[in-house]
Parts: structure tokens; sequence; C-alpha cells
């Protein structure tokens, strides 16, 4: 356990020591977003009966904010370990594959969830909210950060350059995050980017998540739930098995 | 039971072959030496022992630990101080150690990090961050690192390479030191005199080749203890004292040639013919063989 407790730590660690741009930045862009989206849309849209918009946005900044941050965790750790080369220093060590997957996921987790608690913490004052099922809101953060953390590590292990790691998070995570209904419900749209927005898998973390608050949501939750477990399990499979291959890390 | 057991590995990047069917052992307690030009694929060879690159095909096993099947038990007995100068700029050098030490599995590793300080002259440096710290220093860390978990087999790629003289005393007293006490140690270096003085036996690689694999003591003899080099300041060598020549097949227009002297009693007989032949001398040296005329005498050799 030495070894893992170890890399988690020291992930923990190079997150914490440049907190400003690591957790501070990400809550006060959420606040942003929050302010202008809220102004603007407060008096037009109400997405569900009885919930305010900026009630309605509140749970979809912080999801946005906890997938985010958990991607860029685990892939900028590990591009800047590969370009740097002090990766060499845990590829020479007994870790194994799953040693690595879990803590830098896990650590990833952290740092997205943190975010996602500080944009509640903040956010929260500025709208009324109801927390109708708990679980679910814990359920959907942790499985989400547990997959975009994956993805982060996907996305560090197969990019070479920073250049590519930038294509996969704006091209990629960022279109994905916002298109997944953020800012609104997919109900309110054209059958056919509702059916393109139900191939998105992030959909099912922000609607699951925003079911836990409201007891509204586009699917049923037990449905995204079971969606986006198997989506973890798919991309932890390939994670993992990268790892062990030792792809593009041991050449 | 050896070291580190190199067996049948090649390696080949698109169509350069690094390593053709290389195969090795390296003794328990030995100060190894691995020498070769720029691309024969010394550094290939490390990683793959050290299990940073996987060989094509081949085995490599650490005390009998395969490097791939058993790659955890073989990487705990292995330390590998690498040839980039690399550093994790988040930490100081203090938190890089006990990670490296976490790594493998060890616990309040102080007392063996404080003595790795002490000894590559690290401890002033203790809290300062990793950016902070000169190329030389930096390359004492890299040093400390591998030798956080004693690792009882040490290997070391060009750990002098651009570095100030204090520092490759510091690092080699400290090197023998651990060889004395047991661990087994293979270094790479382009400073032949440094493989002269430290290492017991040396391999040397060209082409991804072994082109020779023998004691020091060995090597050095194979050319034939001195050589003694004469310019004439007229006409040419005599036929009679042509097998004494280290490069026959040179051509020479400076009249310089360089005879192999294994007896001292030699020079005479040698200087006795050019008298006898009315051959006048400008300049003579007789001068001890070295590594540093072996390798180039094995790397020229194929030619």
């Amino acid at each position: 356990m030495t070894g893992f407790n170890t890399l988690f730590y020291k992930e923990i660690l190079r997150f914490w020591k440049v907190a400003t741009q690591t957790l501070t930045a990400p809550i006060v862009t959420a606040m942003l977003y929050l302010l202008i989206f809220g102004h603007v849309l407060e008096e037009h849209v109400q997405v569900f009966p009885g919930v305010s918009y900026t009630g309605f946005l509140v749970p979809g900044l912080v999801m946005m904010s906890v997938l985010q941050n958990s991607f860029a965790n685990s892939s900028s750790s590990l591009i800047q370990s590969k370009i740097t080369g002090n990766l060499v220093f845990i590829l020479l060590t007994p870790l194994s594959h799953w040693e690595m997957f879990g803590a830098y996921v896990l650590a990833a987790m952290v740092r997205g969830l943190a975010v996602g608690a500080g944009v509640f913490l903040i956010t929260v004052w500025f709208a009324k909210l109801s927390f109708v099922a708990p679980i679910w809101i814990l359920l959907f953060a942790i499985l989400g950060s547990a997959i975009l953390a994956t993805m982060g590590l996907l996305a560090g292990i197969w990019a070479e350059k920073f250049d590519q790691l930038a294509a996969f998070q704006n091209f990629l995570i960022v279109p994905a995050t916002f298109l997944a209904g953020v800012f609104y419900s997919v109900h309110t749209l054209p059958p056919f980017w509702q059916a393109i927005s139900h191939v998105n898998p992030f959909f099912y973390m922000i609607d699951g998540f925003r079911y836990g608050f409201f007891g509204h949501s586009d699917v049923p939750p037990y449905t995204s739930f079971a969606i986006v477990s198997l989506f973890f399990l798919i991309v932890a499979t390939i994670a993992v098995s990268l790892l062990k291959s030792g792809y593009k890390l041991r050449h | 039971m050896s070291a580190i057991q190199i067996r049948n590995v090649k390696k080949r990047f698109g169509s350069l072959q690094a390593l053709g069917d290389v195969s090795l052992d390296i003794q328990q307690g030995e100060f190894f030496g691995l020498l070769g030009p720029n691309g024969a694929g010394k550094t290939t060879l490390i990683s793959i022992i050290a299990g940073l690159s996987h060989a094509d095909s081949g085995t490599v096993s650490i005390q009998g630990h395969d490097v791939v099947t058993d790659y955890r038990q073989a990487r705990r007995l292995l330390g590998v101080v690498p040839q980039e100068l690399v550093f994790d700029p988040f930490f100081t050098v203090r938190e890089t150690l006990r990670m490296q030490s976490g790594y493998f599995g060890l616990h309040n590793n102080d007392a063996w990090i404080d003595e790795v300080m002490h000894n590559l002259d690290l401890t002033g440096k203790a809290d300062s961050n990793m950016r902070s710290l000169s190329g030389g220093m930096k390359r004492r860390v890299l040093v400390a690192q591998a030798l956080v978990h004693k690792p009882p087999v040490i290997m070391l790629d060009e750990p002098t390479a651009g570095v100030d003289v204090e520092l490759r005393q510091t690092l080699w007293k400290f090197i023998a030191r651990l060889n004395r006490e047991g661990h087994t140690v293979v270094l790479t270096t382009h400073y032949l005199e440094e493989a002269q003085a430290l290492c017991n036996r040396i391999a040397m690689l060209k082409l991804g080749q072994v082109v020779a694999l023998d004691s020091t003591a060995a090597l050095i003899k194979r050319i034939s203890g001195s050589q003694l080099v004469v310019k004439l300041a007229e006409g040419t060598l005599p036929v009679s004292l042509h097998a004494l020549l280290s490069h026959p097949d040179v051509v020479n227009a400076e009249k310089k040639y360089t005879l192999r002297v294994t007896d001292p009693a030699e020079v005479e007989s040698i200087l006795a013919r050019l008298r006898e032949a009315n051959l006048k001398i400008e300049d003579m040296q007789l001068h001890q063989a070295d590594l540093e005329d072996v390798f180039i005498q094995i790397m020229d050799g194929g030619k």
C-alpha cells in the first residue's frame, strides 16, 4: 500500500502547491458563468416547474467543474511528467499498473470534487435549491469525476505534446460537457439534437446529478446510473490495459 | 546467481537495429563498465534492464527475477541513475527523496536519506526546491534517488557527463564504498580513464553488439604492453619491423610509426635495426597502453 499511498499523496501535493491555479481559478470561473447566465436568463427561462433558472444552473455548473477539473488533473500531471522526463522516477519503481491507475484517478477525483464543492458552497447562496435525493447527488459526482479522471489519464498517456492534449480537451471534453445540458435541459431541444445529446455520456452524468436536487430529470436516474457505470468500466478497462502494456510510456 | 543476466536481447527501432542479440552476465559485487561510442546501444540496454523499454526478444533478469514477468521484485533490486537530467519542479530535495522511498514501499526512510544526502554533499540543499538547484546538484539528487531503497544492483548511465571534478570525486568515493560493501555497480561513461580506474570488467558495445568482454586488465594487455612511436627524419621503416606495427595498413606520410612492444628490452633491438638501416630518428616516444588505445583498436577493428 505504501507505493500507492505515496503516488496518491504526491498527486494531491502537486495540485495543492499550485492551488490558486487548480482550485481557486475554476471556482471563480464557475461563479462568473452563474452571474452572467443567471442574470441574463433568469427572467426568460424556466426549465422545471417551480425551479428558477439560477437554481437549475447551479447543479450543472457544479458538475461541469467536477468533470473538467478531474480531467485537467490527471491529464496535465501525466503529460508534464512525460515531457519533462520525470515520469521515469515512477516507471523505475515496483508500482503496478493498478496502483498507478488508482493513484492518478483518485487524486484527480479529489481535485474535481474539491472544486465542485467550492463552486457549490459559493453558488448555493444565489439560488433556492432543494435536495430531493442526496445519494444520487454524491453517486453521480463520484462516478462523473472517476470517468473524467480516467479519460484524463488516457489523454495523458496518448498525447505526446501539450498541443495534442489541448486538442483533446478543447475539441472533445469541453464541447461534450457544454452540450450535455449544463445550461439548458436537453428536453427543450429539437428532436434531432435531443437524440444527439442522448449519445453523449456526459449528458447522463449531469442529468442524474441534477435529479438528486430537483427530483426532475430528462431520463430516469437508474438509466443514467447504468449508462454512466458502464461507461466508467469501459474507460477504466482501456486505461488499465494501456498502463499494463506500457503503451507510449515504456518504449 | 548473476546480478544481471542478459540473454539474446534484441531491440529494433524502426529500421535501426539498436541491439542485435546481446548476451551478458554481470556477477554480484562487480564494478562493471559498459563502453561504446554514441549510438552503440548502451542506453537502450540499460532501459531494457530497467524496464523502461521492452526487448523485442530475449530475457533479462536481476538476481534471478525476470524484469518483465517478475518486474516488481526485479525493480526493488535495481537502482538506476538516468542519463537525462530530469527532476520534478514541484518538490524540494527531501520531498523528492521521501517520495522515491515511498514508491519502493519504504516508510520512515529518513536515516538512510540523511546518510545518502550527507555522502553526496546534499545536506545543505535538503529543503531547497529542485528548480533552484544547479545542474551538478540536480545530478546528485538523481544519484540519491537511485539509492533510496539500497538496491543491491546500481546502474549509472553516464553519471559524470558535464559534471565538475569535485562531484566526480564525491560520487566515485561513495559508489566505490557501496561496491566494497557488496553492491554491484554497472557504469556507462565516455571517460575511459574513469572506467579504467573503477571497473574490474568491461564490455564494449558497437552497433548493438558486444565486441569485447573481458577484465579491464586483460583488455589492456591485449594491446601488448607498450607502444613505441618513432618518427623518422627520412627513409621508410625496414620490412623486418613491419610485423610490429600497430596499424600496418595506415598510409604514413609523416613517417611516424607505432610499434608494439611487449618487453622493454625489445626497444633496444628495434633501435639497433633502425641504426643498421642507416635511418635517422627525429622523434621517439614510449607510452604505456591504456583503455583508450584498446577502445580505439576495437572500435576501428572492423574497418
